[in-house]
């Protein structure tokens, strides 16, 4: 199915944000994301034709942006935060646990599609650090009890609870 | 726990505060907006945020008032405000408690920015990875519009200013104003020449103003209690308000901190942050983010303000104070920030593109224990050809961390490179300065 045919109203909203069609490149390669993870050619080449753009002034927008995937990437998205600031209270060793409990080494998928593991740079929650985010969710002073549960939960659920909600500091005021 | 007065982090300190409309309006809420609107012209407002002193808190400390005088004043078409929330730099995560706490607060301030410099639309240029924060404002923007606060027609005035959340999609450059831009016009985010400036040719090529969501937070406030009462705290007259502070690293209690301009680290760590991790002395910190060359415990007392930061040598800049203890290598520290600019050069010029990788392998080299003395050399031609050569100020940014580690630090590059020497007493190959 093309995105126009299944995401019609979406696509009809995104572009009334914008004067300007090509404001709505990135929004609609988040959307052509969605579903599959990545972004294919054929979404790309379909989304020039909706933005009147060349398929290569797609390409050259999505190939920059480090979130937009074009490739395959495992259902859970581990991005664990490796800048100075996560480094110094931990982040290497959180990569180690998670480089032992999936076998796998940053930049690499697991057998069963489940998990992809990467080392970004910093998302901006180094109060809260070390940190990772997973999918869309930010998982925040993490141990290993905490990364085990995470992980569980994944595997069974899909989702986990011990994701953060709205920042907050100090906790008490909450 | 405060002894100062908190503005911008004051609704969300109170129990229950949910950041709702309800909850924003009962603490006086959109009041500012409701008596802005129609009631005062736009150049007043303007007048009101140039008097206060509000320097913007994105990095750069640029004087709000001054860069809004810029906008052509006889320009008829389309004027655009883009809500700077790409917060990307190392060490700050303000701008995400801001946004996820007390939405309403940030776009009041993005209406009233709107009514002073005449724009009809407004984009929040949020980080990708804020997923939440773009729901929140998300529906946030909701309410507001249903409350007739946002949109065509605001409260009956007859003034339209519409707001968008626009999520950028992972590149740390694009926090930089022209970068955010072209990114926003769907393109790759790579900084524009200037001038011109966006005050003329920004969005679209239409005047346009880029201000940070911390700098737009303030602007209910300066104009509900005045400009005087807003320049009176701080360090007047160059460095009024407070800034939330983002402490960071080897601190007991990392977090926001907002505190009125001019408070010294020493009182921000020791008073605020519950002091040292583990007890062990203080070592080296960065007082504004990744960009803000590294400062020494001589400098514990330097007041946290634009002028009095610079003057010691480093910037205040986004206000990200990062702490590092007692053993930690500075050579290793250098080289995590450095691998992040690395990364995140966006490759447009090539001091900047080519002078990363090289820092970077040079880095690597000489933690390594593969170092040379002439290695220190390299280092420093390289960031002295990267400064200041570039479109950006990335370029500025990138050399701070091993030009600053350098300077304080030297001794510790130095003792890596004579183990190297000890480890390699015969040498595998020639010496030589490959990259």
């Amino acid at each position: 199915m093309t995105l126009s045919e299944k995401y019609k109203d979406e696509i009809a909203e995104i572009l009334s944000r914008y004067p300007v069609k090509r404001s709505a490149l990135i929004p609609l390669l988040y959307l052509a994301q969605r579903e599959p993870g990545y972004v294919t050619e054929a979404a790309m080449t379909e989304i020039a034709g909706l933005l009147k753009l060349t398929p290569p002034q797609v390409y050259e927008t999505a190939t920059f942006y480090t979130m937009l995937n074009l490739k395959k990437v495992g259902k859970h998205h581990i991005q664990v935060c490796k800048s100075l600031m996560c480094a110094l209270v931990g982040s290497d060793t959180v990569i180690g646990w998670l480089r032992t409990k999936l076998g796998i080494a940053p930049g690499e998928t697991t057998a069963d599609g489940l998990f992809t593991l990467s080392a970004v740079e910093c998302l901006a929650a180094c109060g809260t650090a070390p940190m990772m985010q997973i999918n869309d969710d930010y998982y925040e002073r993490l141990t290993e009890e905490k990364v085990d549960k995470i992980l569980a939960d994944l595997r069974t659920a899909g989702t986990s609870p011990l994701k953060s909600g709205p920042y907050m500091w100090p906790e008490s005021a909450r | 726990m405060p002894k100062h007065e908190l503005i911008l982090l004051k609704n969300m300190m109170q129990p229950g505060y949910t950041g709702s409309l309800a909850d924003y309006e009962k603490t006086g809420g959109y009041q500012a907006l409701r008596n802005a609107l129609g009631k005062m012209a736009p150049t007043d407002v303007t007048a009101k945020v140039m008097k206060s002193g509000l320097r913007g808190r994105g990095g750069a400390g640029f004087p709000t008032g001054v860069k809004w005088g810029f906008l052509p004043k006889d320009y008829q078409g389309p004027r655009y405000l883009c809500c700077n929330a790409d917060e990307s730099e190392p060490g700050t995560f303000k701008d995400r408690q801001l946004m996820e706490r007390d939405p309403h607060q940030v776009l009041e301030g993005i209406v009233l920015a709107c009514y002073a410099i005449g724009a009809q639309s407004a984009y929040i240029y949020i980080r990708g990875e804020m997923v939440l924060g773009s729901k929140i404002l998300e529906h946030a923007i909701g309410e507001a519009r249903a409350a007739g606060y946002i949109g065509k027609n605001i409260l009956g005035t007859g003034i339209t200013a519409d707001v968008w959340v626009h999520r950028g999609a992972g590149a740390y450059i694009c926090g930089e104003e022209t970068a955010l831009l072209e990114s926003l016009e769907g393109k790759r985010g790579l900084p524009r020449v200037k001038p011109p400036f966006p005050a003329t040719h920004g969005l679209y090529n239409k005047p346009t103003v880029v201000n940070n969501v911390e700098t737009l937070a303030n602007l209910p406030h300066i104009l509900s209690r005045g400009p005087e009462w807003f320049a009176s705290i701080g360090s007047p007259p160059k460095s009024t308000g407070t800034r939330v502070f983002c402490v960071s690293g080897h601190v007991k209690r990392p977090g926001n901190y907002e505190l009125p301009m001019g408070v010294t680290t020493r009182e921000l760590v020791f008073e605020y942050a519950g002091g040292m991790r583990s007890d062990k002395p203080l070592k080296a910190f960065i007082p504004g983010g990744a960009s803000a060359p590294f400062l020494t415990p001589e400098h514990l007392d330097v007041k946290l303000d634009f002028e009095s930061v610079a003057a010691a040598g480093s910037m205040l800049g986004s206000g990200g104070v990062t702490v590092m203890e007692e053993g930690t290598s500075m050579v290793w520290a250098a080289l995590r920030l450095m691998e992040f600019f690395y990364h995140e050069s966006c490759g447009k010029c090539s001091p900047c593109r080519e002078g990363s990788s090289w820092l970077v392998q040079t880095m690597r080299r000489i933690i390594a224990k593969r170092g040379q003395m002439q290695d220190l050399e390299t280092l420093t031609d390289l960031c002295k050809n990267i400064a200041g050569r570039t479109v950006c100020a990335f370029g500025d940014a990138e050399v701070s961390p091993i030009m600053s580690t350098l300077k304080h630090w030297r001794h510790e590059y130095v003792a890596l490179i004579h183990e190297a020497d000890a480890a390699n007493l015969i040498r595998p190959e020639s010496a030589g300065t490959r990259h």
